[in-house]
């Protein structure tokens, strides 16, 4: 049985599915659901500086968009930090750490760029027991518009600032969370590191805005016939997640840097993912806002059976397994040759590889064999580029079928090079010829 | 109140019985079944499911635009290729046409359910009365069609856009032909086939002649003269007579009358049944019978086919909904003899059946069925008459691809052709499709009329 427990910077759960900051983390009424539902940790919603606390809209907060059988597939959320008082949270914080002793619990934290600021609070929150703290540089919405949320996190050196700030006045591990509404995801999280944060945590929301109401032409979530861009989370965003992820694991300026990865993680699967491309642990909040608290039990489970299945013991056998394999464009093998094949048994003949390579790429799939409606792929054109695959709507029917070194290559009439090569020595690229020369 | 007494009697339930019994066979989708159906299509190219329509109708399409919300534009695409497409939707064997050739079939053996998905978008233009076409410019032309049944009426719209005048000629006093006269009750309720006449009609430029039968009332010597075209939409007016001894008692009865006067029956209390009911064939008529003469109360109901399960007519639906209903069905059984008490049916003797050598023959071992009511639903003939020199083949007029005819003007569709298929869609292809014949010929005979100005 695989062992799920979960260390991160220090910081223990009995396994590494988190609730994100997020609404499901409001208030203990919540959070007590969520440790008995078998959540390893929460990190409490964000709280704000002491005084008169935000205000959200009394409209919608949130809009979306789904797929078939309309599965929400992106949730947009315009909802500020947490709207009540400093105390309660604190207060309730502490209970609910004192009744859940195993589980991890951080508080999330966002206040003015100010260093007073940040001094004023982090007393107050060490006091609550809390295992940590997560600087909410990332909020796109609303927050940001006051110099707070990702406005710091667009800038490398607020980050670095406020990180600095909180390393000197708390004793707890900082987890500085970041903003994907930047060109390079790099620069913050070194940024990060240089203020001397224990890790980061990626990706917070994505500006959006969802829809459009055609019948007032107001943006969704409207509020009183107007709209303002919200953050986008759920399944949709989980590639853009992936990718800043691995950007971070594999920067040779913030590697080993511990990460939590966030964003669209809905199954044990997406999890597993984000913890071979280098994240330490995950956390969880639209997969929980869809369907409830439950779906960590899918998670936990799935997790563990896979790694039984595949032989790892510990969450450290997985980590960052994927990150050696995330290379440059140029440095990919020009030598691999893979062609679509189908299995004539799995396929029910709704021809939308063929349509999709016909009218769209290669004209490598048939459409007709001796007058029968059959979908075949035509080798001689296929260039291997996986669209049939992705269009069929049955599992493995189509798969990508590497072809052998020496074997022929029918569509440019060569064997198969059993050598790797790539882009930077091509004949075709200029620089390599410069190289050469 | 309901009885089991014995005789042909009516009231045989209490009359709201009468009404669940006759309720729609497939309640419509609602907004979210109907969203809930669509997402299943897969948009598939090319697709098998309107290769198997006989109007070609682009069925992914029209399910895409119910998806994304715009079933006024799906009920378009379904209209552009069927204008009876409301009515097809209800009755169609789907499960041996569009429904048989999904591709959800080979994945789950359950495919989009297209009839309903039909019913849902037309169902949605037809009661906001969203018309789709308008009338070209009137070219002065003038075509009789005989007979208001699915060919005629989709002959008559088309021709009708086209910018033709057309005289529609009906034996009945109703329009629709056998989406009025025969299908079975609960597959077209409220009436349906009237306000989908009503629908095709509006298109304006159709005037319907009732109680007009060609060689009673006209023939089609008389059409062909007095109209620039003609065309034979006809029925099949004729039943096929058992031969047996005992044929012309009390309570030997035509299936498609049964179901005819169950059609015209508002409530059904009025139609008389058996307690013990036999139904001879295996065929649509056959189940349409057999089932609604169960719904009225009979309390067996025995559908007698001379040949085996896989040799008939009625789809595995439908034989499934009459057993489901409480119908026995049996095969391999050949009617000898109909027994005869005081000039009433007392009931049927059979005679087993056997193929050798793919020949149908009796065995010779006879049986008695008790029954006070037999229906023949053992096929139905063209009774042509006024036709004058028109070719015909195995007593059906003989068309070319587009529904020409051996005449000159004329053209035909629907059951009364060699090759029609008994089928309303079928129908509808026909009458369309030789409509668009008709406007190609007028448009080849006077080329340059309209290009004159």
């Amino acid at each position: 049985m695989a062992d799920l427990r979960n260390n991160f910077v220090g910081i223990k759960s009995p396994n590494p599915f988190w609730l994100a900051s997020a609404p499901p983390t409001d208030k203990a009424y919540n959070v007590e659901r969520a440790f008995k539902a078998g959540w390893g940790g929460v990190v409490w919603k964000t709280l704000g500086e002491e005084g008169p606390p935000v205000v959200n809209v009394n409209g919608p907060r949130y809009g979306a968009i789904w797929g078939a059988d309309r599965r929400l597939l992106g949730l947009n959320n315009i909802e500020l930090i947490t709207d009540r008082d400093l105390y309660v949270n604190l207060r309730e914080m502490k209970q609910v750490k004192m009744n859940w002793p195993d589980r991890a619990l951080i508080a999330s934290i966002m206040v003015p760029c100010e260093e007073q600021a940040w001094k004023a609070i982090l007393p107050l929150v060490e006091e609550t027991g809390a295992d940590g703290i997560e600087l909410n540089f990332g909020c796109p919405h609303g927050m940001s518009e006051r110099g707070m949320g990702s406005a710091v996190g667009q800038v490398p050196e607020y980050i670095e600032m406020v990180v600095r700030w909180c390393k000197q006045y708390t004793r707890m591990p900082v987890i500085t969370k970041l903003t994907p509404n930047i060109t390079d995801i790099r620069k913050p999280a070194r940024a990060a590191k240089a203020g001397g944060t224990d890790a980061v945590s990626l990706i917070n929301t994505i500006n959006s805005i969802t829809s459009v109401n055609l019948d007032t032409f107001s943006p969704e979530p409207s509020i009183d016939g107007r709209g303002s861009h919200g953050g986008y989370c759920g399944p949709a965003v989980k590639p853009i997640a992936l990718n800043m992820v691995a950007e971070i694991a594999r920067d040779p300026e913030t590697y080993g840097l511990p990460i939590s990865g966030i964003g669209g993680i809905t199954t044990w699967r997406d999890a597993a993912e984000f913890l071979a491309l280098g994240a330490g642990n995950v956390q969880v909040c639209t997969a929980a806002m869809t369907y409830g608290f439950k779906i960590v039990q899918e998670m936990i489970s799935g997790l563990s059976d896979w790694m039984d299945a595949k032989g790892h013991r510990t969450l450290d056998d997985i980590c960052g397994r994927a990150v050696p394999n995330v290379t440059d464009w140029q440095y990919l093998n020009l030598n691999y040759v893979a062609k679509a094949k189908i299995d004539q048994d799995a396929c029910i003949k709704c021809g939308r590889c063929h349509i999709a390579c016909e009218d769209t790429s290669h004209q490598a799939i048939t459409q007709f064999v001796n007058g029968v409606r059959h979908f075949e792929v035509i080798e001689e054109e296929c260039v291997g580029c996986n669209l049939c695959v992705n269009v069929c709507p049955v599992e493995n029917c189509i798969t990508m079928e590497p072809l052998a070194a020496g074997t022929l290559d029918k569509r440019t009439g060569k064997p198969v090079d059993p050598n790797y090569a790539n882009w930077t020595t091509h004949p075709n690229n200029p620089m390599a010829r410069q190289a050469a020369e | 109140m309901g009885t089991t007494q014995s005789g042909i009697l009516y009231g045989r339930l209490p009359l709201a019985e009468y009404e669940a019994n006759f309720s729609d066979l497939h309640p419509p989708l609602d907004r979210h079944e109907a969203l809930v159906a669509a997402d299943r299509c897969y948009f598939c190219h090319d697709a098998p499911c309107m290769t198997a329509c006989p109007t070609s109708i682009d069925i992914p399409l029209f399910i895409r635009q119910i998806a994304t919300g715009n079933p006024i534009g799906s009920a378009k695409t379904i209209f552009d290729q069927n204008i009876l497409g409301g009515m097809c939707a209800r009755v169609c064997p789907t499960e041996t046409l569009c429904e048989q050739a999904c591709v959800r079939n080979t994945a789950e053996e359950r495919p989009v359910e297209i009839g309903r998905l039909q019913r849902y978008s037309t169902d949605v233009a037809m009661k906001e009365n969203k018309q789709f076409y308008a009338r070209a410019d009137a070219t002065g032309r003038r075509i009789a069609v005989v007979g208001a049944g699915p060919a005629g009426l989709a002959c008559a719209h088309r021709l009708a856009v086209k910018g033709h005048d057309v005289v529609i000629y009906d034996a009945r006093e109703k329009s629709g032909g056998l989406n009025e006269y025969g299908i079975a009750a609960y597959k077209t309720v409220d009436d349906f086939a009237q306000r989908e006449v009503d629908y095709v009609l509006s298109i304006g430029g159709i005037e319907v002649r009732h109680d007009q039968a060609l060689g009673r009332d006209f023939s089609l010597a008389d059409l062909a003269e007095q109209y620039d075209a003609v065309f034979l939409g006809l029925g099949l007016a004729g039943v096929n007579a058992l031969r047996i001894e005992g044929e012309n008692a009390e309570g030997v009865e035509d299936a498609v009358d049964f179901i005819a006067a169950l059609r015209q029956s508002k409530t059904k209390a009025d139609i008389p049944v058996g307690r013990r009911v036999v139904v001879l064939g295996g065929g649509m008529t056959a189940i349409d019978a057999a089932v609604q003469a169960k719904l009225l109360g009979a309390e067996e109901v025995t559908i007698c086919y001379r040949r085996g399960k896989e040799h008939m007519n009625a789809s595995e639906f439908e034989q499934d909904l009459a057993a489901s209903k409480g119908v026995t069905i049996r095969h391999w059984l050949q009617p000898k003899r109909i027994a005869v008490k005081d000039g009433k049916v007392a009931g049927i003797e059979l005679e087993y059946t056997t193929l050798e050598n793919g020949k149908l023959t009796t065995t010779g071992e006879t049986g008695i069925i008790a029954a006070e009511q037999i229906f023949k639903a053992i096929g139905q003939t063209f009774q042509a008459s006024g036709l004058g020199a028109l070719r015909m083949e195995s007593g059906r007029i003989v068309v070319d691809a587009e529904g020409r005819t051996s005449l000159a003007k004329v053209w035909a569709g629907g059951d009364c052709v060699l090759g029609g298929e008994d089928l309303t869609v079928s129908a509808v292809a026909m009458g369309r499709d030789s409509a668009e014949s008709i406007n190609r010929a007028f448009a080849a005979a006077a080329p340059l009329a309209s290009a004159v100005a």
